[in-house]
């Protein structure tokens, strides 16, 4: 491809096809680790049948536990949908802001990005709740949506940084070259390649975000894991009520990681995002 | 013949560094015309500035009597009748060969999709690639791509075509396929600026070299004189070097 000449110039090293990696990669299967035995297909099937298998021989406590903790699923997608949503539409204007030419908006942008992922999610949420209890007198599944969109927000934004940066400049000059104007040069060439470029991240954060989202359970809100432990408190039943809210948790994280995979793959085989 | 393209003291600055210092050229329709010069002498910045894709800081360009330069022209139009060809090929990688031919025509010219994808075949056999209407930018090589890229500028009927360094990211043993392209352009009376340093190319092709240095033109001179007797010190030494 691209070879490098003797006068060669500032914009010529574009890569064929962007790829970016912002991921802290572990959950997503490999293609080429397929197969009946892959890891993906040990935990899944495993967890699904652990699910099934331990109510059936021994309902008690296990059924009561099934039979009581799904309630939490609704606040654990709740949270989760809701942060994901916002945080998308921080992430887009601090991502715009960190590759803006105004130089305020760009440290403004910069500084939120620096702040919020050099502080714990826990403690965001700590601060938010109590430290700021007081002032913004929030319950908590709102407060934990404000501190989770505004931490996930930080993360996004260099998804977004990172997706539009990785379009080769030559791409909107070729548009442009070509007599489209640039809102349909950004419409129908530079967004298409960007969302291409940041799904499958956006995807991995949503993941993360559906972990992290246990988090919350210290706020008073009824998620998943909150239920766990008001069962587990009230029976003394410890282990079998963290186990099924591990094996739960397993079984979604699991099953959305494989969902991003497959997307990224459709992805990388150029079928048009549109 | 009549003037075509007009440029006249077309100066240009990157900060302190001053890409062009001054630049006159006229060109003539259906004229090719071949500009060399160093790394860095202002070839890219001087194209670019045809199309507006670079702002002059003063100076002025017309093309076909429309200035480019004024803030109040409509430089979309002016794009639609100039052509161009960058040396990274720039194809659209989400689109197909004859969707990126066929997506400026149907959305700025509003051509139907029938007439586009009609000419987008035309102009793919006359590149020689018809059998690679339905393939995707990445599988192509790269003298494929950019012998794509000239179709696709040529699906605007463009009045003038625009090449920076078209030769220069391919293997030696692509570079026929697309200078033959681009001969068979200028054969047809296309009016052609090209950055290039593909000699034997422009002793067949050019009507006229330019040498650039220092965001100026040193030298300009029939492809014969040029290279048989240059006139200025700068123009030999650069020949010396490339020749
Ligand atoms: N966008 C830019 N920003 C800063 N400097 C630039 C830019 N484009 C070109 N230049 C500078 O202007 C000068 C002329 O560049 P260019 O026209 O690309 O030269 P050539 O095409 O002859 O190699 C070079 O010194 C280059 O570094
Ligand atoms: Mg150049």
């Amino acid at each position: 491809m691209a070879k490098s000449s003797p006068n060669s110039e500032r914009d010529h090293k574009d890569p064929p096809r962007p790829t970016i990696n912002i991921t802290d990669g572990t959950l997503i299967p490999l293609k080429d680790e397929g197969g009946l035995l892959s890891s993906w297909n040990i935990s899944f099937f495993g967890a699904i049948a652990l699910l099934i298998a331990l109510p059936l021989f021994s309902p008690d406590p296990y059924l009561r536990i099934l039979a009581f903790v799904p309630d939490g699923l609704f606040a654990t997608f709740s949270v989760t949908l809701i942060s994901i949503c916002f945080s998308l539409v921080i992430g887009l204007f601090a991502g715009l802001g960190r590759i803006s030419q105004r130089a305020w908006i760009n440290r403004i942008a910069t500084v939120y990005v620096e702040i919020i992922r050099g502080i714990p999610l826990l403690v965001q949420l700590f601060y938010i709740y109590y430290a700021l209890g007081p002032l913004l007198k929030l319950q908590g599944p709102p407060a934990a949506i404000l501190a989770m969109s505004i931490c996930y927000g930080a993360y996004m934004a260099e998804i977004f940084r990172a997706g539009i940066q990785a379009i080769p400049k030559g791409q909107m000059e070729a548009a442009l070259a070509l007599g489209l104007s640039r809102g349909n040069a950004l419409r129908k060439i530079i967004i298409p390649q960007t969302i291409r470029v940041i799904l499958p991240p956006i995807g991995n954060e949503f993941i993360a975000l559906l972990k992290d989202s246990s988090l919350v359970s210290i706020l008073a809100v009824s998620d998943l894991l909150r239920r766990g432990r008001e069962y587990a408190s009230t029976s003394f039943r410890y282990f079998e009520s963290y186990t099924v809210i591990a094996l739960i948790y397993l079984v979604m994280t699991l099953f959305f990681s494989r969902l991003v995979a497959a997307m990224e793959e459709r992805l990388r085989h150029r079928g048009n995002v549109h | 013949m009549a003037t075509f393209i007009e440029i006249k003291k077309a100066v240009k600055t990157f900060g302190k560094l001053q890409a062009l210092n001054g630049v006159d050229l006229s060109v003539q329709k259906g004229e090719v015309v071949l500009i060399i010069g160093p790394s860095g002498s202002g070839k890219s910045t001087l194209l670019r500035s045809i199309n507006r894709l670079e702002r002059l800081d003063s100076g002025s360009i017309t093309i076909d009597g429309e200035s480019v330069t004024d803030e109040g022209s409509d430089i979309r139009h002016i794009r639609q009748e100039v052509g161009m060809v960058f040396q990274s090929f720039n194809l659209f990688p989400h689109l197909k060969v004859v969707d990126n031919i066929t997506l400026s025509p149907t959305t700025v010219l509003k051509k139907s999709k029938e007439e586009a994808l009609e000419n987008a075949r035309r102009l793919l056999a006359k590149v020689g690639l018809s059998e690679k209407e339905h393939a995707w930018p990445d599988e192509l090589s790269g003298g494929q791509q950019q012998r794509v890229a000239i179709a696709r500028a040529l699906a605007m009927n463009p009045k003038v075509m625009l090449f920076d360094e078209p030769t220069s990211a391919l293997d030696p043993e692509m570079i026929k396929e697309v200078l033959d392209v681009m001969t068979d352009l200028a054969r047809e009376g296309m009016t052609m600026l090209i950055v290039s340093h593909e000699m034997g190319f422009a002793r067949a092709a050019a009507d006229r070299i330019i040498f650039m240095d220092s965001g100026q033109i040193v030298e300009e001179a029939p492809p014969e004189t040029f290279f048989t007797s240059p006139k200025e010190d700068r123009t030999r030494r650069f020949l010396e070097h490339i020749l």
